[in-house]
């Protein structure tokens, strides 16, 4: 019977109905078929609500990043990047995310995030590549590559993260263990993740070159064949 | 104390506010007192989240999900800067728009990592219950003022262009703390317990590779549904590893522990439930398909999960 809130959820995200209607109605619905007094069920909103307000930290970022951006620092993070050659938004985005990985492995989670490394720096980055290698760029590819640079910001931290010992999964596991009487050693849970976090690096940085080769496809051919292409200056 | 986890909560609940102000003042939004008092109410949340008792937070919250559900949460018009503009001043600070950034992740790494037991007489510097969210808001503070001044504008535009954003982000800005809400109503109902009922009905006691495939898809796929690998783990654990990989088949716990979290961050790659992760960053970039992150994540998630799966295997074998 609780599993109702569960269906009401997928079928609510399936509808594509606007999600935090879908969510309070499921948890509303749960709460009530799990016998909550309604007064309880909202008090427990009340109480979780506040409890995890450390989820919307991005709020503290927004002031810096509006104002760098008035001042025009995607279109520098853009600049910067069209100077060199060799950069395409597939090969920034696996530096990034090899600097994410590592970075989180090394306990230095708050080096990315995406308000305040992904919107500002790296997708623009990522863009700017794109722009200076094919002239404009459609906008459908252009949040293609946005798209990228967040799963990247993503990938590099859930990876990464948990091949640092003092990290809260690992905390976590290393206390479920003990309170089932099992011997667990979390230096030894830490170095158990690093087979899949070379090998999600291997996958992921192999899907980013294919991306490379799909725009060189898309949007190669065009500034090829277009002989009135001439490549975007970004500085302008 | 000295700087206190609720000192940042002050501050987000300040900066919303003053973003409420101007969405309230917004002639071109046309639900702008609506809109504007969403903004409000959420800043309140945030502001005055100790303060407040939590049936009142939950109506409040009840209120906010009610204006968004009924269309009264628009956008309206930000002054943003012309991209002439913008250009002009982009070539006079060059790459120092960087520092102000930088500023951020490295302040933040610096604080949460040196100065996470520092002591100024008998008072701790940083909230020890989360030493890097206090650093982040003293590095967005210290990188705010920095900002000012490279830039050459005021509190008032720093506050505007808060507005710009936060409008952008909308409604997906609520829905992680809505999301972890829900996770705690699930819990007290007791999903967790009838989703590892299921889970070890379907179960093939006797063959380790089955064993193995239904521990870590559960994993997944009960990261799926709570958004968060840490509430899966000690159901699936309890459920499986423990009774069947550990005990029956001899397994080492240490790489049960490390692979098994590991299946279960394939999940939240693919969950619009984990929505801070997957839905906000899809707002923030302007995306028009808020899963279209998740569907660039997808793919890498399915190979990770059968490696994980193999990996396990082989390693218990």
């Amino acid at each position: 019977m609780v599993l109702i809130g569960v269906a009401l959820i997928i079928i609510g995200f399936a509808l594509r109905l606007n999600s935090l209607v879908v969510v309070t109605v499921a948890g509303l619905a749960t709460g009530l078929i799990a016998g909550m007094p309604l007064k309880e069920i909202i008090t427990q909103f009340g109480e979780a609500f506040t409890t995890n307000r450390y989820m919307s930290i991005l709020i503290v970022t927004l002031p810096v990043i509006g104002l760098l951006e008035r001042s025009g620092l995607q279109n520098q993070a853009g600049h910067l990047v069209s100077k060199i050659k060799a950069a395409t938004a597939g090969r920034i985005l696996t530096i990034y995310l090899l600097i994410r990985e590592i970075g989180a492995a090394l306990g230095l989670n708050s080096i990315g995030g995406h308000p305040q490394t992904v919107r500002p720096l790296i997708a623009p980055m990522a863009e700017g590549a794109a722009e200076t290698k094919y002239g404009e760029v459609p906008e459908e590819e252009k949040e293609e590559i946005r798209a990228h640079a967040a799963a990247a910001d993503n990938i590099g931290l859930f990876f990464g993260e948990d091949i640092f010992v003092a990290v809260g999964a690992i905390l976590l596991m290393k206390g479920f263990f003990d309170q089932n009487g099992i011997d667990a050693d979390p230096i030894s849970m830490a170095l158990w993740g690093i087979p899949t976090a070379i090998f999600v690096f291997i996958v992921h940085s192999i899907r980013l070159y294919l991306f490379d080769k799909k725009l060189d496809r898309k949007l190669g051919k065009r500034a090829k064949n277009d002989p009135s292409f001439s490549k975007k200056d970004v500085s302008k | 104390m000295i700087f206190s986890v609720e000192l940042v909560y002050i501050i987000m609940g300040i900066i919303g506010l003053c973003c409420s102000i101007y969405t309230f003042l917004d002639k071109a939004n046309p639900r702008r007192l609506l809109s504007g008092l969403f903004y409000f109410l959420y800043s309140l949340t945030l502001l005055l989240g100790k303060v407040i008792p939590p049936f009142y937070i939950g109506i409040m919250v009840i209120i906010m999900v009610l204006i968004v559900g009924l269309g009264g949460l628009k956008k309206g018009q930000y002054g943003e800067a012309s991209a002439e503009h913008r250009e002009e001043r982009r070539k006079r600070l060059g790459n120092l728009l960087f520092i102000p950034a930088l500023l951020i992740p490295i302040l933040t790494v610096v604080g949460s990592k040196l100065l996470v037991n520092v002591k100024l007489g008998s008072l701790q510097l940083l909230d020890p219950a989360n030493p890097t969210l206090v650093a982040l808001g003293i590095a967005c503070i210290i990188a705010i003022i920095t900002a000012m001044g490279l830039t050459k504008s005021t509190p008032k535009t720093a506050v505007k262009e808060s507005r710009r954003l936060l409008e952008a982000i909308g409604w997906a800005v609520v829905l992680p703390q809505l999301l972890a809400t829900l996770g705690t109503i699930f819990t007290s109902a007791g999903v967790g317990k009838v989703v590892s009922d299921v889970v070890a009905k379907v179960i093939p006691e006797t063959s380790l590779f089955w064993v193995v495939v239904v521990f870590c898809l559960g994993m997944a796929i009960f990261t799926m549904i709570m958004g968060n690998a840490f509430a899966a783990f000690p159901v699936m654990a309890a459920g499986i590893a423990i009774p069947l990989l550990i005990k029956q088949f001899g397994a080492n716990p240490n790489q049960i522990a490390a692979i098994s979290m590991f299946a279960g961050y394939c999940g939240t790659l693919m969950t619009p439930m984990a929505a801070n992760f997957n839905i906000v960053p899809a707002a923030l970039l302007d995306l028009k398909d808020k899963n279209h992150v998740i569907r660039v994540q997808v793919p890498t998630a399915l190979f990770v999960l059968a490696f994980n799966i193999i990996l396990m295997y082989f390693l218990i074998k």
